[in-house]
Protein backbone atom coordinates (compact mmCIF):
# COMPACT_ATOMS: atom_id res chain seq x y z
CA UNK A 1 0.00 0.00 0.00
CA UNK A 2 1.78 3.28 -0.80
CA UNK A 3 1.25 6.81 1.01
CA UNK A 4 -0.61 8.48 -1.16
CA UNK A 5 -3.53 6.22 -1.98
CA UNK A 6 -4.58 4.98 1.08
CA UNK A 7 -6.32 8.43 2.02
CA UNK A 8 -8.56 9.68 -0.66
CA UNK A 9 -8.34 13.51 -1.59
CA UNK A 10 -5.56 16.15 -1.02
CA UNK A 11 -4.91 18.78 1.86
CA UNK A 12 -4.01 21.59 -0.38
CA UNK A 13 -6.46 24.38 -0.76
CA UNK A 14 -6.13 26.50 -3.97
CA UNK A 15 -6.57 30.48 -2.77
CA UNK A 16 -5.15 32.07 -6.14
CA UNK A 17 -3.59 32.03 -8.81
CA UNK A 18 -6.12 29.09 -10.64
CA UNK A 19 -6.03 30.55 -14.16
CA UNK A 20 -2.78 29.25 -15.15
CA UNK A 21 -2.69 26.24 -17.54
CA UNK A 22 -3.28 22.71 -16.66
CA UNK A 23 -1.00 19.82 -17.19
CA UNK A 24 -1.11 15.88 -16.56
CA UNK A 25 1.19 14.06 -14.28
CA UNK A 26 1.14 10.68 -12.51
CA UNK A 27 1.59 9.02 -8.99
CA UNK A 28 1.88 5.68 -8.61
CA UNK A 29 0.68 5.62 -12.35
CA UNK A 30 -2.74 7.09 -11.79
CA UNK A 31 -2.70 10.30 -14.30
CA UNK A 32 -3.64 13.62 -12.34
CA UNK A 33 -4.33 17.24 -12.99
CA UNK A 34 -2.21 19.96 -11.79
CA UNK A 35 -1.16 23.87 -12.88
CA UNK A 36 1.51 25.15 -14.64
CA UNK A 37 3.90 26.41 -12.32
CA UNK A 38 3.08 23.99 -8.75
CA UNK A 39 6.05 22.93 -7.23
CA UNK A 40 5.56 18.78 -7.13
CA UNK A 41 4.42 19.41 -3.86
CA UNK A 42 1.85 21.69 -4.45
CA UNK A 43 0.92 19.09 -7.63
CA UNK A 44 0.98 15.86 -5.14
CA UNK A 45 -0.59 17.79 -2.22
CA UNK A 46 -3.54 18.77 -4.02
CA UNK A 47 -4.65 14.93 -5.00
CA UNK A 48 -3.16 12.92 -1.93
CA UNK A 49 -2.56 13.72 1.59
CA UNK A 50 0.89 12.52 1.85
CA UNK A 51 4.16 12.70 -0.40
CA UNK A 52 5.72 9.38 0.79
CA UNK A 53 6.30 7.06 3.65
CA UNK A 54 8.45 7.88 6.39
CA UNK A 55 11.57 5.40 6.41
CA UNK A 56 11.42 5.42 10.54
CA UNK A 57 7.84 5.64 11.38
CA UNK A 58 4.62 4.28 10.41
CA UNK A 59 3.58 7.93 9.91
CA UNK A 60 3.78 9.17 6.31
CA UNK A 61 5.51 12.59 5.16
CA UNK A 62 3.94 15.53 3.21
CA UNK A 63 7.29 18.09 3.30
CA UNK A 64 7.64 20.45 6.38
CA UNK A 65 9.83 23.23 5.76
CA UNK A 66 9.26 24.52 1.95
CA UNK A 67 12.68 25.88 1.62
CA UNK A 68 14.97 23.18 0.94
CA UNK A 69 15.98 22.94 4.43
CA UNK A 70 14.50 19.76 6.04
CA UNK A 71 14.91 17.38 3.28
CA UNK A 72 11.50 15.80 4.51
CA UNK A 73 9.58 16.01 0.77
CA UNK A 74 12.32 14.02 -1.18
CA UNK A 75 10.37 11.42 -3.74
CA UNK A 76 11.30 9.40 -6.24
CA UNK A 77 11.10 9.23 -10.49
CA UNK A 78 9.81 5.93 -12.23
CA UNK A 79 13.00 6.74 -13.90
CA UNK A 80 14.98 6.36 -10.47
CA UNK A 81 16.52 10.05 -9.64
CA UNK A 82 15.04 10.84 -6.96
CA UNK A 83 13.86 14.76 -6.00
CA UNK A 84 13.24 17.48 -3.58
CA UNK A 85 9.40 18.02 -4.18
CA UNK A 86 9.12 21.32 -2.46
CA UNK A 87 11.71 22.80 -4.93
CA UNK A 88 10.89 21.75 -8.07
CA UNK A 89 8.55 22.31 -10.17
CA UNK A 90 5.88 19.41 -12.11
CA UNK A 91 6.21 19.40 -15.45
CA UNK A 92 3.58 18.01 -18.02
CA UNK A 93 3.82 13.76 -18.07
CA UNK A 94 5.86 13.61 -14.91
CA UNK A 95 5.88 10.09 -13.45
CA UNK A 96 6.25 10.12 -9.64
CA UNK A 97 6.31 8.18 -6.95
CA UNK A 98 5.04 8.18 -3.37
CA UNK A 99 7.32 4.43 -2.51
CA UNK A 100 11.24 3.21 -3.39
CA UNK A 101 10.75 1.81 -6.62
CA UNK A 102 11.35 -2.25 -5.97
CA UNK A 103 14.84 -2.24 -7.52
CA UNK A 104 15.67 0.16 -5.18
CA UNK A 105 18.12 -1.54 -2.31
CA UNK B 1 43.34 46.90 -14.76
CA UNK B 2 46.97 45.04 -14.81
CA UNK B 3 46.32 42.30 -11.86
CA UNK B 4 43.26 39.99 -12.63
CA UNK B 5 40.14 41.66 -10.42
CA UNK B 6 39.47 39.83 -7.25
CA UNK B 7 36.80 37.54 -7.43
CA UNK B 8 34.18 37.82 -4.60
CA UNK B 9 31.64 35.06 -4.14
CA UNK B 10 28.49 35.79 -2.70
CA UNK B 11 26.05 32.88 -0.94
CA UNK B 12 22.71 33.78 -0.99
CA UNK B 13 20.59 35.90 -3.38
CA UNK B 14 18.44 37.40 -0.43
CA UNK B 15 17.88 40.94 0.84
CA UNK B 16 21.48 40.58 1.96
CA UNK B 17 23.21 38.93 -0.79
CA UNK B 18 21.57 41.07 -3.16
CA UNK B 19 22.78 44.10 -1.67
CA UNK B 20 26.22 42.74 -0.85
CA UNK B 21 26.27 42.12 -4.66
CA UNK B 22 24.73 45.22 -5.96
CA UNK B 23 28.04 47.28 -3.96
CA UNK B 24 30.65 45.29 -5.18
CA UNK B 25 29.28 45.91 -8.86
CA UNK B 26 28.88 49.65 -7.77
CA UNK B 27 33.22 49.11 -7.00
CA UNK B 28 33.42 47.63 -10.58
CA UNK B 29 33.67 43.63 -9.67
CA UNK B 30 31.67 41.06 -10.94
CA UNK B 31 30.53 38.79 -7.71
CA UNK B 32 29.75 34.69 -8.55
CA UNK B 33 25.75 34.50 -6.56
CA UNK B 34 25.08 31.27 -5.74
CA UNK B 35 21.68 30.90 -4.55
CA UNK B 36 19.28 28.19 -3.79
CA UNK B 37 16.33 29.87 -4.86
CA UNK B 38 14.91 29.59 -8.64
CA UNK B 39 15.02 33.03 -8.78
CA UNK B 40 16.71 35.94 -6.20
CA UNK B 41 14.81 37.12 -3.51
CA UNK B 42 15.54 35.34 -0.55
CA UNK B 43 12.70 33.87 1.33
CA UNK B 44 10.83 36.88 2.40
CA UNK B 45 11.24 38.47 -0.70
CA UNK B 46 10.58 35.02 -2.41
CA UNK B 47 9.24 35.32 -6.04
CA UNK B 48 6.08 32.64 -7.37
CA UNK B 49 7.31 30.83 -10.85
CA UNK B 50 6.78 32.50 -14.21
CA UNK B 51 2.70 32.90 -14.93
CA UNK B 52 1.77 34.05 -11.69
CA UNK B 53 -0.33 37.06 -11.81
CA UNK B 54 -1.06 38.38 -7.88
CA UNK B 55 0.55 42.19 -7.77
CA UNK B 56 3.41 42.70 -5.27
CA UNK B 57 1.21 44.41 -2.79
CA UNK B 58 -1.07 41.13 -2.54
CA UNK B 59 2.30 38.74 -2.12
CA UNK B 60 4.70 40.89 -0.46
CA UNK B 61 1.70 43.98 1.81
CA UNK B 62 3.84 46.43 3.71
CA UNK B 63 7.00 45.37 2.20
CA UNK B 64 5.67 45.44 -1.78
CA UNK B 65 8.11 48.29 -2.79
CA UNK B 66 11.32 46.62 -0.97
CA UNK B 67 10.42 43.67 -2.31
CA UNK B 68 10.14 44.63 -6.20
CA UNK B 69 13.55 47.42 -5.36
CA UNK B 70 15.50 44.10 -4.84
CA UNK B 71 13.93 41.89 -7.56
CA UNK B 72 14.86 44.82 -10.07
CA UNK B 73 17.91 45.65 -8.65
CA UNK B 74 19.24 42.22 -8.63
CA UNK B 75 17.35 41.11 -12.32
CA UNK B 76 19.21 44.35 -14.09
CA UNK B 77 22.53 43.31 -12.86
CA UNK B 78 22.16 39.69 -13.67
CA UNK B 79 20.78 40.56 -16.96
CA UNK B 80 23.63 43.01 -17.82
CA UNK B 81 26.74 40.68 -16.81
CA UNK B 82 27.56 42.54 -14.04
CA UNK B 83 27.17 39.61 -12.13
CA UNK B 84 27.15 35.85 -12.06
CA UNK B 85 23.96 34.31 -10.95
CA UNK B 86 23.48 30.52 -10.03
CA UNK B 87 20.40 29.55 -9.25
CA UNK B 88 18.92 26.63 -7.58
CA UNK B 89 22.73 26.17 -6.20
CA UNK B 90 23.81 24.77 -3.25
CA UNK B 91 27.30 25.16 -1.87
CA UNK B 92 27.82 21.71 0.18
CA UNK B 93 31.42 22.08 0.93
CA UNK B 94 34.17 24.52 1.35
CA UNK B 95 38.08 23.82 0.83
CA UNK B 96 40.57 26.64 0.76
CA UNK B 97 39.52 29.14 -1.56
CA UNK B 98 36.72 26.97 -2.94
CA UNK B 99 33.17 26.41 -3.16
CA UNK B 100 32.00 22.69 -4.14
CA UNK B 101 28.26 23.67 -5.70
CA UNK B 102 25.29 21.14 -6.33
CA UNK B 103 22.93 21.62 -8.83
CA UNK B 104 20.15 19.71 -10.36
CA UNK B 105 23.02 18.83 -13.38
CA UNK B 106 26.18 17.35 -11.24
CA UNK B 107 28.86 19.40 -8.85
CA UNK B 108 31.42 21.28 -9.59
CA UNK B 109 34.63 23.91 -7.52
CA UNK B 110 33.95 27.23 -7.76
CA UNK B 111 37.32 29.20 -6.82
CA UNK B 112 37.31 32.83 -4.81
CA UNK B 113 39.62 35.43 -3.32
CA UNK B 114 36.73 36.76 -1.02
CA UNK B 115 33.56 35.12 0.13
CA UNK B 116 30.54 36.44 1.50
CA UNK B 117 27.71 33.93 3.31
CA UNK B 118 24.06 35.46 3.23
CA UNK B 119 22.44 32.29 4.04
CA UNK B 120 19.66 33.34 5.74
CA UNK B 121 17.46 31.24 8.65
CA UNK B 122 14.91 28.84 9.20
CA UNK B 123 12.29 28.48 11.73
CA UNK B 124 12.97 27.48 14.57
CA UNK B 125 11.03 24.38 16.17
CA UNK B 126 10.00 23.32 19.19
CA UNK B 127 8.73 19.62 18.80
CA UNK B 128 5.57 18.81 20.21
CA UNK B 129 3.95 14.80 20.41
CA UNK B 130 2.41 14.58 16.92
CA UNK B 131 4.60 16.93 15.20
CA UNK B 132 6.20 13.94 13.15
CA UNK B 133 3.03 13.51 11.41
CA UNK B 134 1.79 14.61 7.76
CA UNK B 135 0.15 17.98 7.46
CA UNK B 136 2.35 19.48 10.20
CA UNK B 137 4.46 21.92 8.69
CA UNK B 138 7.00 25.13 10.05
CA UNK B 139 5.40 28.70 9.84
CA UNK B 140 7.30 29.77 7.13
CA UNK B 141 6.02 26.64 4.98
CA UNK B 142 2.55 27.75 4.77
CA UNK B 143 3.93 31.52 4.57
CA UNK B 144 5.85 30.06 0.94
CA UNK B 145 2.94 27.70 0.22
CA UNK B 146 0.40 31.32 -0.12
CA UNK B 147 3.12 33.48 -1.42
CA UNK B 148 4.74 30.84 -4.61
CA UNK B 149 1.41 28.80 -4.54
CA UNK B 150 -1.52 30.54 -3.56
CA UNK B 151 -2.69 28.06 -1.73
CA UNK B 152 -3.09 26.56 2.02
CA UNK B 153 -1.66 23.35 3.33
CA UNK B 154 -5.11 22.38 5.34
CA UNK B 155 -8.48 23.06 4.88
CA UNK B 156 -8.40 24.27 8.82
CA UNK B 157 -5.28 25.44 9.75
CA UNK B 158 -3.90 25.82 13.35
CA UNK B 159 -0.89 27.98 14.00
CA UNK B 160 1.52 27.86 17.27
CA UNK B 161 4.66 29.51 18.33
CA UNK B 162 5.88 32.22 19.09
CA UNK B 163 7.13 35.43 17.37
CA UNK B 164 6.14 38.20 14.42
CA UNK B 165 6.23 35.28 12.14
CA UNK B 166 2.94 34.06 13.62
CA UNK B 167 0.95 36.96 13.42
CA UNK B 168 2.47 38.37 10.25
CA UNK B 169 1.27 34.49 8.81
CA UNK B 170 -2.34 34.26 10.61
CA UNK B 171 -3.51 37.80 9.16
CA UNK B 172 -1.95 37.18 5.45
CA UNK B 173 -3.92 33.40 5.70
CA UNK B 174 -7.05 35.23 6.59
CA UNK B 175 -6.51 38.10 4.55
CA UNK B 176 -6.46 35.34 1.36
CA UNK B 177 -9.29 33.31 2.28
CA UNK B 178 -8.03 30.37 4.59
CA UNK B 179 -9.59 29.31 7.50
CA UNK B 180 -7.62 30.21 10.12
CA UNK B 181 -8.95 27.54 13.71
CA UNK B 182 -6.80 29.08 16.23
CA UNK B 183 -3.30 31.10 16.80
CA UNK B 184 -1.84 29.83 19.56
CA UNK B 185 1.15 32.21 21.18
CA UNK B 186 3.08 30.39 23.74
CA UNK B 187 4.64 34.02 25.17
CA UNK B 188 1.89 35.30 27.66
CA UNK B 189 1.13 39.03 27.18
CA UNK B 190 2.88 40.07 30.59
CA UNK B 191 6.18 38.76 29.02
CA UNK B 192 5.44 40.81 25.80
CA UNK B 193 5.60 44.00 26.84
CA UNK B 194 8.45 43.21 28.65
CA UNK B 195 10.31 43.86 25.43
CA UNK B 196 8.36 46.95 24.45
CA UNK B 197 11.18 49.37 25.25
CA UNK B 198 13.76 47.79 22.43
CA UNK B 199 10.55 47.71 20.35
CA UNK B 200 9.90 51.45 20.69
CA UNK B 201 13.55 51.65 18.36
CA UNK B 202 11.02 50.90 15.83
CA UNK B 203 7.62 52.56 16.44
CA UNK B 204 6.62 51.99 12.48
CA UNK B 205 7.16 48.04 12.90
CA UNK B 206 6.12 47.66 16.50
CA UNK B 207 2.43 49.17 15.08
CA UNK B 208 2.24 47.58 11.81
CA UNK B 209 2.66 44.28 14.58
CA UNK B 210 -0.05 45.22 16.80
CA UNK B 211 -2.62 45.99 13.80
CA UNK B 212 -2.15 42.66 12.49
CA UNK B 213 -2.86 41.61 16.09
CA UNK B 214 -6.18 43.20 15.84
CA UNK B 215 -6.94 41.76 12.52
CA UNK B 216 -6.98 38.05 14.19
CA UNK B 217 -8.02 39.19 17.23
CA UNK B 218 -10.77 36.39 18.11
CA UNK B 219 -8.48 33.80 17.18
CA UNK B 220 -5.36 34.83 19.17
CA UNK B 221 -4.07 32.99 22.31
CA UNK B 222 -1.61 34.48 24.46
CA UNK B 223 0.00 32.14 27.11
CA UNK B 224 -0.64 29.04 25.18
CA UNK B 225 0.53 25.30 26.60
CA UNK B 226 0.92 23.15 23.57
CA UNK B 227 -0.25 19.78 24.89
CA UNK B 228 0.04 18.06 21.65
CA UNK B 229 -1.13 17.40 17.97
CA UNK B 230 -3.73 14.27 17.54
CA UNK B 231 -3.39 12.90 14.89
CA UNK B 232 -4.86 9.75 12.43
CA UNK B 233 -3.38 8.00 9.70
CA UNK B 234 -4.06 10.99 7.40
CA UNK B 235 -2.51 13.84 9.62
CA UNK B 236 -3.60 16.11 12.32
CA UNK B 237 -6.94 15.85 14.24
CA UNK B 238 -6.63 18.42 16.20
CA UNK B 239 -4.14 20.21 18.71
CA UNK B 240 -3.98 19.67 22.82
CA UNK B 241 -3.50 22.89 24.40
CA UNK B 242 -3.71 24.79 28.03
CA UNK B 243 -4.85 28.36 27.70
CA UNK B 244 -3.51 31.21 30.03
CA UNK B 245 -5.35 30.27 32.68
CA UNK B 246 -4.63 26.76 32.71
CA UNK B 247 -7.69 25.19 31.16
CA UNK B 248 -7.42 22.01 28.55
CA UNK B 249 -8.66 23.41 25.03
CA UNK B 250 -9.08 21.36 22.16
CA UNK B 251 -8.97 22.76 18.14
CA UNK B 252 -9.58 21.26 15.24
CA UNK B 253 -7.65 21.35 12.41
CA UNK B 254 -6.09 19.14 9.48
CA UNK B 255 -2.94 20.71 9.63
CA UNK B 256 -0.61 22.85 11.87
CA UNK B 257 1.96 25.81 12.02
CA UNK B 258 4.94 25.38 14.04
CA UNK B 259 7.33 28.47 14.57
CA UNK B 260 9.28 29.88 17.50
CA UNK B 261 11.36 33.00 15.81
CA UNK B 262 14.22 31.81 13.89
CA UNK B 263 17.02 30.11 13.53
CA UNK B 264 20.46 31.70 11.51
CA UNK B 265 21.59 28.73 8.84
CA UNK B 266 25.11 29.01 10.29
CA UNK B 267 26.37 25.75 8.25
CA UNK B 268 28.83 26.63 5.78
CA UNK B 269 30.06 29.37 8.30
CA UNK B 270 30.90 26.46 10.51
CA UNK B 271 32.77 24.74 7.25
CA UNK B 272 34.64 28.14 6.59
CA UNK B 273 35.92 28.04 10.01
CA UNK B 274 34.10 31.22 11.99
CA UNK B 275 34.01 30.69 15.98
CA UNK B 276 30.63 30.76 17.13
CA UNK B 277 29.79 31.80 20.45
CA UNK B 278 26.06 31.50 22.42
CA UNK B 279 24.11 34.10 22.49
CA UNK B 280 21.45 34.33 25.30
CA UNK B 281 19.03 36.99 23.64
CA UNK B 282 18.48 34.73 20.92
CA UNK B 283 19.45 31.27 22.43
CA UNK B 284 21.33 30.14 19.97
CA UNK B 285 24.80 29.42 18.66
CA UNK B 286 25.89 32.53 16.49
CA UNK B 287 28.91 32.38 14.26
CA UNK B 288 31.24 35.16 15.07
CA UNK B 289 31.88 38.94 13.31
CA UNK B 290 33.01 42.27 13.83
CA UNK B 291 29.72 44.83 13.46
CA UNK B 292 30.44 44.93 9.79
CA UNK B 293 30.23 41.28 9.37
CA UNK B 294 33.89 40.67 8.96
CA UNK B 295 34.68 37.07 10.56
CA UNK B 296 37.97 37.53 9.46
CA UNK B 297 39.70 39.14 6.38
CA UNK B 298 38.54 37.72 2.94
CA UNK B 299 35.38 36.06 5.08
CA UNK B 300 32.45 38.05 5.79
CA UNK B 301 28.92 36.71 7.24
CA UNK B 302 25.26 38.76 6.61
CA UNK B 303 21.94 39.03 7.36
CA UNK B 304 20.21 36.60 9.33
CA UNK B 305 22.51 33.82 8.68
CA UNK B 306 24.84 35.76 11.66
CA UNK B 307 22.55 38.51 13.33
CA UNK B 308 18.73 38.20 13.27
CA UNK B 309 17.54 41.06 12.38
CA UNK B 310 14.60 40.57 9.96
CA UNK B 311 14.95 41.90 5.98
CA UNK B 312 15.61 45.73 6.58
CA UNK B 313 18.43 44.47 8.83
CA UNK B 314 19.40 41.99 6.24
CA UNK B 315 20.10 44.83 3.35
CA UNK B 316 21.91 46.71 5.56
CA UNK B 317 24.39 43.88 6.80
CA UNK B 318 24.95 42.89 2.95
CA UNK B 319 26.27 46.74 2.34
CA UNK B 320 28.21 46.68 5.49
CA UNK B 321 29.80 43.13 4.50
CA UNK B 322 30.62 44.42 0.89
CA UNK B 323 32.06 47.23 2.05
CA UNK B 324 34.08 45.75 4.36
CA UNK B 325 35.27 43.10 1.55
CA UNK B 326 36.18 46.41 -0.56
CA UNK B 327 38.11 47.77 2.24
CA UNK B 328 40.03 44.58 2.58
CA UNK B 329 40.45 44.12 -0.73
CA UNK B 330 42.72 47.94 -0.81
CA UNK B 331 39.67 49.16 -2.94
CA UNK B 332 37.57 52.37 -2.55
CA UNK B 333 34.52 51.57 -0.08
CA UNK B 334 31.64 54.33 0.48
CA UNK B 335 31.60 55.64 4.01
CA UNK B 336 29.53 53.09 6.35
CA UNK B 337 28.31 55.13 9.21
CA UNK B 338 25.02 56.29 8.26
CA UNK B 339 24.74 52.47 7.92
CA UNK B 340 25.72 51.51 11.27
CA UNK B 341 23.81 53.40 13.35
CA UNK B 342 20.68 51.99 10.90
CA UNK B 343 21.89 48.45 11.93
CA UNK B 344 22.57 49.31 15.52
CA UNK B 345 18.72 50.50 15.89
CA UNK B 346 17.73 46.95 13.91
CA UNK B 347 19.58 45.41 16.73
CA UNK B 348 18.20 47.18 19.76
CA UNK B 349 14.76 46.35 17.88
CA UNK B 350 15.35 42.56 17.15
CA UNK B 351 17.08 42.15 20.87
CA UNK B 352 13.54 43.70 21.90
CA UNK B 353 11.85 41.15 19.76
CA UNK B 354 13.49 38.14 21.05
CA UNK B 355 13.33 38.99 24.20
CA UNK B 356 9.52 39.69 24.02
CA UNK B 357 8.80 36.16 21.99
CA UNK B 358 11.31 34.48 24.01
CA UNK B 359 12.18 30.31 22.65
CA UNK B 360 10.68 28.21 25.36
CA UNK B 361 13.68 26.36 26.98
CA UNK B 362 11.75 25.12 29.51
CA UNK B 363 9.25 23.28 27.73
CA UNK B 364 12.02 21.89 25.55
CA UNK B 365 14.09 20.52 28.34
CA UNK B 366 11.21 18.98 30.06
CA UNK B 367 9.23 17.42 26.70
CA UNK B 368 7.79 14.01 27.16
CA UNK B 369 9.60 10.87 26.64
CA UNK B 370 7.37 9.71 24.02
CA UNK B 371 7.77 13.35 21.98
CA UNK B 372 9.60 12.29 18.65
CA UNK B 373 12.49 15.38 18.29
CA UNK B 374 14.34 14.10 15.79
CA UNK B 375 11.69 14.29 12.88
CA UNK B 376 13.81 12.57 10.35
CA UNK B 377 14.91 9.34 12.40
CA UNK B 378 12.26 9.06 14.41
CA UNK B 379 14.36 9.46 18.03
CA UNK B 380 12.05 10.31 21.06
CA UNK B 381 13.14 12.27 24.04
CA UNK B 382 13.40 9.07 25.91
CA UNK B 383 15.79 7.69 23.67
CA UNK B 384 18.05 11.23 23.77
CA UNK B 385 18.06 11.35 27.61
CA UNK B 386 19.00 7.43 27.40
CA UNK B 387 21.96 8.70 25.14
CA UNK B 388 22.68 11.26 27.66
CA UNK B 389 22.80 8.40 30.44
CA UNK B 390 25.23 6.08 28.14
CA UNK B 391 27.64 9.43 28.25
CA UNK B 392 26.78 11.32 25.58
CA UNK B 393 26.16 14.25 27.97
CA UNK B 394 27.75 16.74 25.01
CA UNK B 395 25.54 17.04 21.63
CA UNK B 396 28.08 15.83 19.26
CA UNK B 397 28.10 12.63 21.34
CA UNK B 398 24.53 12.39 22.14
CA UNK B 399 24.46 12.12 18.33
CA UNK B 400 26.77 9.61 17.79
CA UNK B 401 25.11 7.06 20.29
CA UNK B 402 21.76 8.22 19.25
CA UNK B 403 21.19 9.57 16.12
CA UNK B 404 19.71 12.93 17.22
CA UNK B 405 21.35 15.41 14.70
CA UNK B 406 22.54 12.58 12.05
CA UNK B 407 19.14 12.78 9.97
CA UNK B 408 18.71 14.28 6.45
CA UNK B 409 18.41 17.67 7.93
CA UNK B 410 21.78 17.70 9.98
CA UNK B 411 20.26 18.47 13.06
CA UNK B 412 18.57 21.94 11.45
CA UNK B 413 15.05 21.33 13.08
CA UNK B 414 15.99 18.92 16.06
CA UNK B 415 19.01 20.94 17.80
CA UNK B 416 17.43 23.72 19.57
CA UNK B 417 14.85 21.33 21.77
CA UNK B 418 17.89 17.95 21.79
CA UNK B 419 20.90 20.94 23.12
CA UNK B 420 17.73 21.65 25.68
CA UNK B 421 17.16 17.98 26.51
CA UNK B 422 20.92 17.33 26.48
CA UNK B 423 21.71 20.25 28.96
CA UNK B 424 19.37 19.45 31.36
CA UNK B 425 19.42 15.74 31.52
CA UNK B 426 23.48 15.71 31.86
CA UNK B 427 22.38 17.73 35.11
CA UNK B 428 23.33 21.24 33.66
CA UNK B 429 20.75 24.34 33.75
CA UNK B 430 21.25 24.93 29.91
CA UNK B 431 21.22 24.63 26.39
CA UNK B 432 24.69 26.07 26.22
CA UNK B 433 26.50 23.86 28.36
CA UNK B 434 25.58 20.71 25.43
CA UNK B 435 27.46 22.53 22.90
CA UNK B 436 26.56 22.64 19.14
CA UNK B 437 26.68 20.58 16.56
CA UNK B 438 30.02 20.32 14.37
CA UNK B 439 29.25 21.05 10.79
CA UNK B 440 29.68 18.20 8.33
CA UNK B 441 29.82 18.17 4.78
CA UNK B 442 27.83 18.03 2.81
CA UNK B 443 25.91 20.40 3.72
CA UNK B 444 22.92 19.71 1.81
CA UNK B 445 22.65 15.68 1.14
CA UNK B 446 24.47 15.22 -2.62
CA UNK B 447 23.51 12.20 -4.45
CA UNK B 448 27.22 10.34 -4.90
CA UNK B 449 27.28 10.25 -8.42
CA UNK B 450 27.21 13.79 -8.08
CA UNK B 451 30.09 13.66 -5.88
CA UNK B 452 32.22 11.07 -8.15
CA UNK B 453 32.24 13.12 -11.17
CA UNK B 454 32.98 16.69 -10.17
CA UNK B 455 35.26 18.16 -12.56
CA UNK B 456 38.56 20.28 -10.89
CA UNK B 457 38.27 23.52 -10.24
CA UNK B 458 37.42 25.47 -13.20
Amino acid sequence: MNAAADSAGGRLVRLAETGRAPLRFFLDAVAHEALAGDTVLSAVLSVAPALRRSEFGPESRAGFCLMGACQDCWMWREDGPRLRACSTLVTDGMRLLSDAPGDWP
Amino acid sequence: MSAAAPRVAIVGAGPAGARAAEMLVAAGLTPVVIDEGARAGGQIYRRPPPGFTRPPGKLYGSEADKAVALHVAFDTMAAAGRLVHHPASSVIAIAEGRLLVLDEAGSRWIGYDSLILATGAMDRVLPVPGWESAGVFTLGAMQIALKAQGAALGRRLALAGTGPLLTLLAAQLVEAGAEVAAVLDTTPLRRQFAGLAGLAARPGVALRGLALRRRIAGLYHAGARLERIEADARGPVAVHWRDGAGRAQRTACDAVGLGWHLRAETRLADLAGCDFAFDETWRQWLPQADETGRARPGLYLAGDSVRILGADGAEIAGRLAAAACLADLGLPAPDCAADLRRLGRMSRFARGLAAAFPWPAEAAATAPDETVICRCEGVTAGALRGSVAMGGDEINRAKALGRVGMGRCQGRYCEPAAAEIVGRAAGRHDARAAGRLRGQAPARPAPVGALLSTPPES
